[in-house]
């Protein structure tokens, strides 16, 4: 017999019951919860008089309508702010814990969760947000749910599921300077395309992926799921496991050593048997740069914007058309050439500190270009604001005329007041360049957040991997 | 969800084919961050002569006299008898939600629409399907007060002159709604197996259950 994949130990270590036509009940250790998705979940537990099953497995936190300034104003817009509300009063009445908005810990969803210990290696995460995804970079099987699974998992601690397929992506080698996780992850989509990963569980792998920070490994994982799949998984070690170390919610004395031997376990197994391998030599991606409406339709910084006319798929070649019209781009333009109106550096993708950090070499003494019209800094929690501004990174960033806020999602999806005007054109650290996602009429151009620096400086994109910017990024 | 097994029930007549579910719950309703409270809203702008908004308090807004669910006769009725592909339109489940807020606990109609047929078991409301014949007799023979017998367990209605009507339904969904199970309850079915689960758990991994 052949070994198991990591998906296949997670899946197996949770299955409470297996019922004839193959769907399992699963145990969900870690529920994760915001205000968009939870309102009417809370309604039907209430309705039905029921109580969530263990109190303790579910943590809330307010970020998709937050303000990120002016906070002790309160939220402006009634309708956003009475979903704010409706979380804490629900989260209140449910005896869930909380980090509101006035919390030093309150951020995005996914930034906090790992941050804060509450999701672990081996624990299966859920949340009802399709970018829970991000917290399989700690080996812990993480996939995003509906309002209605919402309350099953409340009411239940378990979820009914089928199990996906096994798929590896291997990326090996060394990327060069200036590559980031983002850029992994952008060219992985563009190779396998959006719909790449329906139907399976995504295990990244390699040395490129070994060679990564915690944070980029979310960065990776957080876009599985523009790559088609529910979940993807990195597996343990020992990155995985001293990031965990004396996080608040980590295990602690005797546990600890417990959880240190289990999460050891928590990689794929030599002989596993994947559905499908995907590989990629990491020392071929450059820096990437999305050019139309959805996160496959990406290349490298140096190349130009394609031609539909070369597409021989007509179906493909329609939507690269309809891409080019809304993006407001020529074929045969240079990826360089492109000129910006703002810039923003933030989301569950890239609003770490390492993302900051990246950001701000970049930005150093320097000043926005002229038609930077805004530039965003976002951090991703009240906590990574706040050991930026230890480091020195919100000066940086002010001198150099980026605006510094408070944690939220942000124009990640335009929820709150942060967005773009129609026609405005974006590079963002987020991840989905849909129409309108940024704002109604926006354009998006989605790149790492050294990128994203670099291009609110220049005005328009270059190459942060190119000697000639060398010396910002290294 | 609240189990069906056998109601006693006033019928109300809404005499339309192709209701659609932006009629039964109108689509400015759907902001509401609620899942209840949708009854005041149903049929919104059929029963009211002004325009409703999420959260108004409708006890003194203008009705329309002319709406047949605003006619003291049909006050407490649980069963709608109404057209063809009833239902149809949006997908949403706040149509469901209306319905059963307001008090209805099934439906009677020649056919319904696919989606909100679906909505309908998931939220403990009985939709019946009748020949059109049979459902033309009931409307004809609606007088005040006339009452019908719905009994799931047997499938058939028996009209207040003791005639006998059997219905389909399929028997999956028939045992969630006799039972009141939704996907909750089926799981909470299964509670002792969770608590077992995380008995063994807690002794492997001690800190998930601290
Ligand atoms: S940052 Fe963006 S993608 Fe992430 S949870 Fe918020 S809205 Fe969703």
């Amino acid at each position: 017999m052949s070994g198991k994949t990591l998906y296949d130990k997670l899946w197996e270590d949770h299955v409470v019951h297996t019922e004839d036509d193959g769907s399992s009940l699963i145990y969900i250790d870690r529920h994760l919860v915001h205000e968009v998705t939870s309102p009417q979940a809370f309604e039907g537990l209430r309705l039905a008089g029921r109580k969530p099953w263990r109190q303790a497995r579910n943590l809330a936190v307010a970020d998709h309508n937050v303000p990120t300034t002016d906070r002790d104003k309160g939220i402006a817009d009634p309708v956003s702010r009475l979903q704010v509300e409706t979380l804490e009063k629900n989260c209140a009445e449910f005896g869930i814990t909380e980090f509101d908005m006035s919390d030093i810990r309150q951020g995005i969803v996914h930034v906090v969760g790992p941050e804060q210990g509450a999701t672990l290696p081996g624990m299966t995460v859920v949340c009802g947000d399709s970018h829970t995804s991000t917290h399989g970079a700690s080996g812990a099987l993480a996939f995003g749910i509906g309002t209605s699974e919402v309350e099953h998992v409340l009411a239940t601690q378990c979820l009914v599921q089928k199990k996906a397929k096994n798929m590896l992506i291997k990326v090996d080698g060394e990327v060069r300077p200036g590559v980031t996780a983002k850029d992994i992850v952008l060219a992985i989509i563009g190779k396998i395309g959006t719909a790449g990963g329906n139907g399976y569980t995504i295990e990244f792998a390699g040395s490129a992926i070994r060679a990564l920070s915690m944070e980029g490994r979310m960065t990776v994982c957080n876009m599985a799921i523009e790559a088609g799949a529910r979940a993807g998984l990195i597996g343990v070690d020992d990155v995985t496991i001293e990031y965990y170390r004396g996080r608040p919610l980590s295990p602690k004395g005797n546990d600890w050593f417990m959880a240190e031997r289990m999460w050891q376990q928590l990689h794929s197994d030599p002989d596993a048997v994947f559905d499908k391998v995907v590989e990629l030599n990491a020392a071929d991606v450059k820096p990437q740069v999305t050019w139309g409406t959805s996160p496959e339709l990406v290349v490298s910084v140096d190349a130009s914007v394609p031609d539909p006319a070369q597409e021989t798929d007509a179906t493909k070649r329609e939507s690269m058309k309809r891409a080019l019209q809304y993006m407001d781009l020529k074929p045969g333009l240079a990826i360089t050439d492109i000129k910006l109106d703002k810039v923003f550096i933030g989301s569950c993708t890239n609003s770490r500190i390492e993302d900051l950090r990246a950001a701000a070499v970049v930005a150093k003494g320097k000043k926005l270009a002229d038609n930077i019209k805004l530039a965003l800094v976002v951090p991703g929690s009240g906590l990574i604001k706040q050991q930026a501004e230890a480091e020195g990174l919100d000066k940086i960033f002010i001198e150099a005329g980026f605006e510094w806020r408070d944690p939220g999602c942000s124009m990640c999806l335009a929820m709150n007041a942060d967005r773009l005007e129609p026609g405005e054109r974006c590079a963002s650290t987020s991840n989905r360049n849909f129409e309108g996602r940024q704002g109604y009429g926006g354009r998006t151009h989605l790149v790492s957040p050294a990128m994203a620096a670099a291009a609110a400086i220049a005005g328009h994109f270059v190459d942060v991997s190119t000697e000639a910017n060398q010396g910002a990024t290294a | 969800m609240r189990a069906f097994t056998k109601i006693d029930a006033l019928v109300a007549p809404l005499d339309r084919a192709n209701v659609d579910t932006d009629a039964i719950i109108p689509k400015q309703f759907l902001k509401s961050i609620r899942r209840a409270g949708f009854g005041p809203f149903l049929f919104d702008e059929w029963r009211y002569l002004d325009h409703g908004e999420p959260d108004m308090d409708c006890t003194n807004r203008p009705i329309n006299p002319d709406f047949v669910l605003n006619k003291p006769e049909y006050k407490g009725a649980e069963l709608l008898l109404t057209r063809e592909n009833f239902g149809c339109g949006s997908s949403r489940e706040h149509a469901p939600w209306a319905l059963e807020d307001f008090g209805f606990r099934a439906i009677i109609a020649p056919s319904f629409a696919d989606i909100f047929y679906n909505n309908c078991f998931k939220n403990g409301i009985l939709p019946i399907v009748l020949d059109a014949g049979i459902v033309d007799d009931l409307f004809n023979e609606l007088t005040e007060g006339y009452r019908l017998t719905v009994d799931l367990e047997t499938q058939k209605i028996v009209t207040p002159s003791g005639r006998e009507i059997a219905f389909e339904v399929d028997a999956n969904r028939k045992f969630r709604l006799l039972n009141g199970l939704d996907d909750i309850a089926l799981t909470l079915q299964h509670a002792d197996q969770i608590h077992a689960y995380e008995t063994e758990r807690a002794k492997r991994a001690p800190w998930l259950f601290g």
